[in-house]
């Protein structure tokens, strides 16, 4: 079978012909109506708010509705300092939320710790529990990063693939949607990370020519 | 205090009794008890007075409620944690030269809270009183002035939380910030932080120490071997 080409299918579209394919129009749907979760964190949360407002209107893109139930959801934004005391809560909320999913991880707190990474209370990254898919720099971050950081990832899920060895996580039997959730230990959190989610970067140094 | 002739409060603060005033008449009031002036010595001399902690709640009453003195309002309650340290005692006067025997000892280290209190009716403050534990360890025990005081009922327990001293006699001592299972307290200064270190982008100093310990990080003057 001849597979259509893109410009064929351009040309059908100015004669007013839509010819496309499942994954498209399925991707082309849920890349615009993400879905974000209503949760914030720190002072990064201030400026996902400012992104739903007029002057910026996250709307734009599809995703001004803000769920206040995590059932409802595809989109975590991890908007500010993930505390180790709230780190369960988090993955919780995570869990709690239907696949197709996604997680933006926005600001430096939310990816890396930040500016509280050498303290002993705050999770070194929200990717040690959660898969993050976009990791938005900024301390905070402009609320023009988060639309740009939202149309990454509606770039990421129109490339998705519905079938095949590399489908899309919710398309898949092999993954599980469920993370655990770390328990409050003693000292620190137990598991300090989930090892099936975060594993060490290996620092590789090139030999000078 | 004194009054204006319409007999309005003035508007400015009343400059507080001198603290050895202060100091003279708690020694008066609770002859039993010791209360220490701890001098500062720098620019500010925010001075400030070490109470008994077996009287404490009552000498608290007693400042609380005097006339003249009535602190009524605590602003702030904070922990310090004073390691031990070896203390070099000057060579008593007198002495025979040479004497050099029992020149250094151990000042066994201890925890403190102290207090910032002012007056809301005669607009006077800071009082700052100290109150010590026995030690760093196994008596880390003091007695609530929350009865006395309700401000300090939530930073008695950060306290608690962060430095571990047990305040007997508060209401609700829980930990505050960090969670109910967690043994450690993190504001100890031989405080060591659990040890994520496996992934530090831009380790330096003792961070690059606790970070090699995880993996071999390359440094800028790695030789290559031809």
């Amino acid at each position: 079978m001849n597979t259509i080409t893109d410009e064929e299918k351009k040309e059908l579209r100015k004669a007013g012909v839509l010819v496309t394919s499942l994954e498209e129009i399925y991707n082309w749907g849920r890349s615009h109506s993400v879905w974000p979760l209503q949760f914030g964190l720190a002072c990064c949360a201030i400026e996902m708010i400012a992104a739903s407002m007029a002057r910026f209107d996250i709307a734009r893109f599809g995703s001004e509705v803000f769920r206040p139930s995590p059932r409802q959801a595809d989109l975590l934004i991890v908007s500010g300092t993930v505390t180790k005391k709230m780190a369960p809560q988090v993955i919780r909320l995570w869990n709690q939320m239907p696949e197709p999913k996604y997680c933006i991880a926005m600001g430096a707190c939310a990816i890396s710790g930040g500016p509280f990474r050498q303290g002993y209370n705050v999770l070194k990254g929200v990717d040690r529990f959660i898969p993050v898919d976009v990791y938005i720099p900024g301390c905070p971050p402009k609320p023009e990063a988060l639309l740009n950081g939202l149309i990454t990832l509606q770039e990421k899920i129109k490339n998705q693939k519905i079938s095949g060895d590399n489908a899309a996580r919710h398309l898949r039997s092999d993954t599980s949607c469920y993370y655990p959730v770390p328990r409050f230990g003693e000292h620190d959190l137990e598991p300090p990370y989930n090892p099936d989610v975060w594993k060490c970067p290996v620092i590789k140094q090139e030999p000078n020519p | 205090m004194s009054r204006d002739k319409t007999g309005a409060k003035p508007l400015s603060l009343c400059p507080m009794e001198n603290l050895e005033t202060i100091q003279s008449q708690l020694s008066q009031a609770f002859s039993d008890a010791y209360i220490t002036l701890v001098p500062n010595p720098i620019l500010g001399a925010q001075s400030s007075l070490l109470i008994d902690p077996v009287h404490a709640v009552k000498i608290a009453n007693y400042l609380k409620t005097t006339p003249g003195l009535q602190f009524d309002y605590c602003s702030n309650v904070t922990g310090v944690d004073w390691l031990a340290k070896d203390i070099t005692e000057p060579i008593p006067a007198g002495s025979a030269p040479g004497t050099v025997a029992n020149l250094k000892r151990l000042h066994e280290g201890y925890l403190e809270a102290v207090y910032h209190l002012y007056s809301m009716q005669l607009g006077h403050g800071p009082l700052v009183l100290r109150l010590r534990t026995k030690n760093r360890t196994t008596d880390t025990t003091l007695p609530s002035l929350t009865p006395v005081w309700r401000s300090a009922e939530f930073q008695e327990r950060e306290i608690y939380d962060l430095f571990g001293i047990t305040f007997e006699g508060h209401p609700d001592l829980r930990r505050l910030l960090m969670w109910d299972e967690y043994k450690d307290f993190p504001m100890r200064k031989d405080y060591s932080e659990p040890d994520d270190y496996e992934w530090e982008p831009t380790a330096h100093g003792a961070i690059l120490t606790k970070a090699q310990a995880h993996q071999k990080i390359p440094t800028q003057t790695t030789e290559v071997i031809v």
